[in-house]
């Protein structure tokens, strides 16, 4: 099966094949719900709504509200504001959330809906709040729907009122609940005083009680949403999914941004710590300098066992930079590196890593799976890195499989645990050791066959 | 125990009123088939995903999605349809419609996907979807794929499912509109006294190949299943058939009624879900082709299967006598065989609901259940909590929205969905559903859940 790849590049000029994205309002909807207490809205068809939840549903294995305009035939032609006005009122009134985050679908974007305006003209009980985010799929991908939902956040709810609180702004991208937590965690341990948004763990990670919250005690609160307004820094962790956000509350509260790549591997978490220590003159605490010491450590005990191989990654774009950067700490070769969202900058920074590097390697914004596995097979790979989508290359060609990023649909427990900081960076080599040499055990030659590894 | 079974006070939407009925009480028609309400957390998805999930299982065609991304990328191999060889349908094609084709129209692009892909795979068949955006943009999909097909002398089909313009069930007739245009041919038909169509099966977890084995045994041939491992050439031989079986009527009831208006065809109504069903379904069959051979054939059959693998299913029962279960699923019919399958199994069915069950099928349900069961159309997230604790489940019965929304409310639950794991049809199905609710219903994690710090749960 999956023999309708040939190896040879024919130019293609417009068909997407096996794409490596997906549309804007997921993207929207998974960053609202890193809000406290907040229903994401879908402005379009039910149809929309739904595949978002059920897509988010199987990556998460959890429940996900959002509730829908529910366009019909008379919403595409006469627009959607009566279908916006009556679902705010009906969603406040049954579902009692503290804030509703609405975001468009392709639909309401082409139609033409002007979501303010009709935000402005609904009646929003007293203490609720409402805010918004433009997401059409036509223009980047789930990733941009997720920044502009951050953005929507800051622009809808942060105020600078003059009280400076001490406290670091931090966006920490379109990661799992599990990197959240360890992000948090790492704050913690060196008592800083932060601001996370948005903030899905405890949400999205949340425990089994036995009863169905519709909205679990995590997720980024209101007042601190407006609160983020008084900070004195806004760490974006990843340009695609938190610079946006990160600039909005320059131009609007005058918080200074400091967009750095997501804390993956050594090198990006050394970073991040000390731009969240020269932030706030807090100092790495030593329980994070241990742990650093623990991932030297592995790197030192494994190093042979991944370094030279070959790897294609591919993914969404912070994730991707952050995990070639630290393929190539690994000593590995990253030689080809694709993302499916549509990027110029994309290509530059990852080219300028891989040129520093001296690995010539392929590298596409834009792109889809079909032309990763053409280039596989033209030349192949050790290692795969990406997401579930991955595994029919991975099986035609025989490739190990390493899962990271989104969505995650054939396998459990990866939103719990981290990629990111040095907790992550342990995981992450764990993973590409174990599929290396399981792969290597599973063919060997029973004369080859070792116990000691 | 607290008996509060939520804190929230459940003030439910008006318009949803007259979608939830409990047996005993009000015995008015239940209001199916409406449009979701505006704000409502509603499972119901829309006319593009009825047409695909209807159509994917083509194996040996293109799909190609027009469209922005998404659609393409949530429907891309979802539908856990088995193929005995083709695998084209397993791949996503879309036309990635970005914002100058918006503006500019899309049909252009549209053309020259069509011509790549023509060139690249030369499919017997494309099938060419729609998404909102285009019904909006007003691309001419009938014009492109006319031009297309002459161009490429194969057939190019447009499926008009803008997802705005009803619900699941109006992509099923769309759909059902497609592959009638699919098995039209100018040939002439060569009729076939013992063969007959499946209808509304989608060899999910290799059903449909369990029960065309069960047919071929008696010696009736299957000329094609609409739509499971079906290839376009094999559709072409669906006219010729003397007879077809309609499994799930929610999707292709309108079909074989169509069918039997173009081609004579007359349809039975069968259902392989259950020992029960599933022999009735085969006897029926049998009686309608009224050949000795076939009969005496189908009652070897039954007999073998059924001590094969009633036994097994006797044994779970054991187990699960008194459990109650909750079943929420797309169609109506499902719904009917699902509670027969239960009472084979001992259980109890609490609640019923459906994502497009129709009036007929409500009744049947209405008859079927005991008294106090609750029956909804439709249904949202804190619905379905309500009642399945409200009457006490033991187990849901879904699709993927449902499973993590069951779990965390410490039930055990089965996906009757594309997401199925085992095949649920036929005998061996009918013992492999029992396996999988014992093995779920029975399972040791439940026993964690009433830990110091399990609060809110009915059942102890
Ligand atoms: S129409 Fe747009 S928003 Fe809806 S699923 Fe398709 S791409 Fe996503
Ligand atoms: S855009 Fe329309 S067709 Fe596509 S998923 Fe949404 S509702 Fe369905």
């Amino acid at each position: 099966m999956w023999d309708y790849t040939p190896p040879e590049i024919i130019p293609r000029n417009g068909i997407v094949i096996n794409p490596a994205k997906t549309c804007q309002p997921i993207g929207a909807m998974y960053a609202a719900l890193g809000v406290h207490r907040c229903l994401p809205h879908s402005h379009g068809s039910q149809g929309c709504c739904s595949y978002h939840r059920m897509h988010l549903s199987r990556h998460f294995r959890d429940p996900i509200a959002a509730s829908t305009s529910s366009f019909t035939e008379g919403a595409a032609v006469f627009g959607g504001g009566a279908n916006l006005k009556t679902a705010l009122k009906n969603v406040f009134a049954i579902y009692n959330p503290d804030i509703i985050a609405v975001h468009t679908t392709c639909l309401s974007e082409t139609i033409g809906d002007d979501i303010q305006v009709y935000i402005n003209q609904a009646q929003v009980p007293p203490g609720k709040a409402v805010i918004y985010a433009n997401t059409p799929s036509y223009v980047g991908s789930h990733v941009t729907g997720f920044s502009n939902m951050v953005k929507g956040m800051v622009k809808g709810l942060s105020v600078n009122n003059n009280h400076p609180n001490g406290k670091v702004n931090i966006i920490p991208g379109f990661v799992n609940p599990g990197d959240m937590r360890e992000i948090k965690r790492m704050l913690k341990a060196m008592e800083v005083r932060f601001i996370m948004f948005p903030d899905t763990s405890g949400v999205l990670d949340a425990p089994l009680t036995g009863k169905y919250e519709m909205y679990p005690a995590g997720g980024t609160k209101i007042e601190e949403l407006i609160d983020a307004g008084n900070s004195t820094v806004t760490l974006a962790l990843g340009s695609f999914a938190s610079e946006d956000a990160a600039q909005e509350l320059r131009k609007k509260a005058k918080v200074r941004p400091l967009i750095l790549r997501n804390p993956i591997g050594i090198r990006a978490t050394d970073n991040f710590l000390m731009a969240v220590s020269r932030a706030t003159g807090q100092e790495i605490s030593a329980e994070l300098e241990e742990e650093r010491g623990q991932v030297i450590d592995v790197m030192v005990d494994l190093h042979d066992q991944y370094q030279d191989k070959k790897v294609a990654v591919f993914g969404d774009p912070d994730i991707v930079i952050a995990l070639t950067s630290f393929l190539l700490e690994l000593g590995m070769v990253p030689n080809y590196v694709l993302t499916g969202t549509p990027s110029e900058a994309f290509a530059k920074e990852v080219e300028q890593m891989l040129d520093e590097a001296g690995i010539k390697g392929r590298v596409k914004a834009g792109g889809d799976l079909f032309t990763l596995h053409q280039w596989i097979k033209e030349a192949p790979v050790d290692l795969l890195m990406g997401t579930s989508y991955g595994k029919y290359i991975a099986k035609a060609e025989n490739i190990p499989l390493v899962r990271v990023g989104f969505p995650i649909l054939d396998r459990g427990v990866h939103s719990y645990l981290p990629i990111v900081g040095y907790k992550g960076a342990l995981r992450l080599i764990e993973m590409i050791s174990n599929a290396l040499l399981d792969k290597q055990d599973r063919e060997a030659a029973d004369e080859d066959f070792e116990l000691i590894l | 125990m607290d008996m509060a079974i939520n804190q929230t006070d459940f003030s439910f939407i008006p318009e949803r009123e007259k979608s939830i009925r409990t047996k005993g009480q009000q015995m008015q028609a239940i209001q199916c088939q409406a449009d979701s309400v505006a704000g409502c957390v509603s499972q119901r998805a829309c006319v593009y995903c009825g047409a695909r999930v209807v159509l994917n299982p083509i194996t040996d065609a293109v799909h190609l999605v027009h469209g922005p991304i998404g659609c393409a990328s949530y429907t891309w191999d979802i539908r856990g349809s088995l193929s005995s060889g083709a695998d084209l349908y397993r791949h996503s094609f879309s036309t990635d419609l970005r914002e100058e084709d918006i503006i500019f129209g899309g049909e252009r692009k549209l053309m020259r996907c069509i011509d790549e892909l023509a060139e690249r795979y030369h499919p017997p068949v494309m099938l060419v979807y729609s998404t909102c955006i285009v019904g909006v943009i007003g691309d001419d999909l009938e014009a492109v794929c006319r031009l297309a097909s002459k161009r490429h002398r194969i057939k190019v089909i447009p499926v008009q499912s803008s997802g705005f313009s009803g619900n699941k069930s109006d992509g099923y007739r769309i759909a059902c509109e497609v592959l009638l245009r699919m098995i039209a041919s100018q040939e002439r038909i060569l009729y076939q006294p013992f063969h007959l169509n499946y209808l509304g099966d989608y060899n999910l977890a290799g059903e449909a190949w369990i029960i065309c084995g069960y047919l071929q045994e008696i010696g009736i041939n299957v000329n094609v299943a609409f739509t499971g491992d079906s290839r376009c050439e094999s559709l072409l031989t669906a006219p010729g058939a003397a007879l077809n079986i309609v499994q799930c009527a929610g999707s292709m009831g309108y079909l074989a009624k169509r069918m039997e208006e173009i081609y004579g065809i007359p349809f039975l109504n069968v259902s392989f879900l259950g020992l029960e069903d599933t022999m009735q379904s085969l006897r029926r069959i049998a009686d309608f082709f009224a050949n000795p051979y076939i009969i005496k054939r189908c009652e070897a059959l039954i007999e073998r299967e059924l001590a094969q693998y009633g036994p097994i299913v006797k044994q779970y029962r054991q187990h699960l006598k008194g459990k109650k279960a909750a079943v929420f699923v797309g169609g109506g019919f499902k719904a009917i065989s699902l509670i027969k399958q239960f009472r084979e199994l001992g259980m109890e069915v609490v609640m019923v609901g459906t994502q497009t069950g129709r009036q007929e099928e409500y009744d049947a349900i209405s008859q079927l259940v005991a008294e106090g069961t609750v029956i909804l159309d439709d249904a949202n997230p804190s619905e379905l909590e309500r009642f399945m604790l409200e009457q006490g489940a033991d187990l849901l019965v879904g699709g993927v929205k449902e499973r993590p929304l069951a779990y965390k409310l410490g039930l055990s639950f089965i996906d009757h969905n594309h997401e199925r794991k085992h095949p649920l049809s036929g005998f061996t199905g009918a013992a492999n559903f029992a396996r999988e609710v014992e093995q779920t219903v029975c399972s040791p994690v439940w026993k964690y859940l009433d830990g110091p710090i399990h609060t809110g749960r009915i059942n102890p």
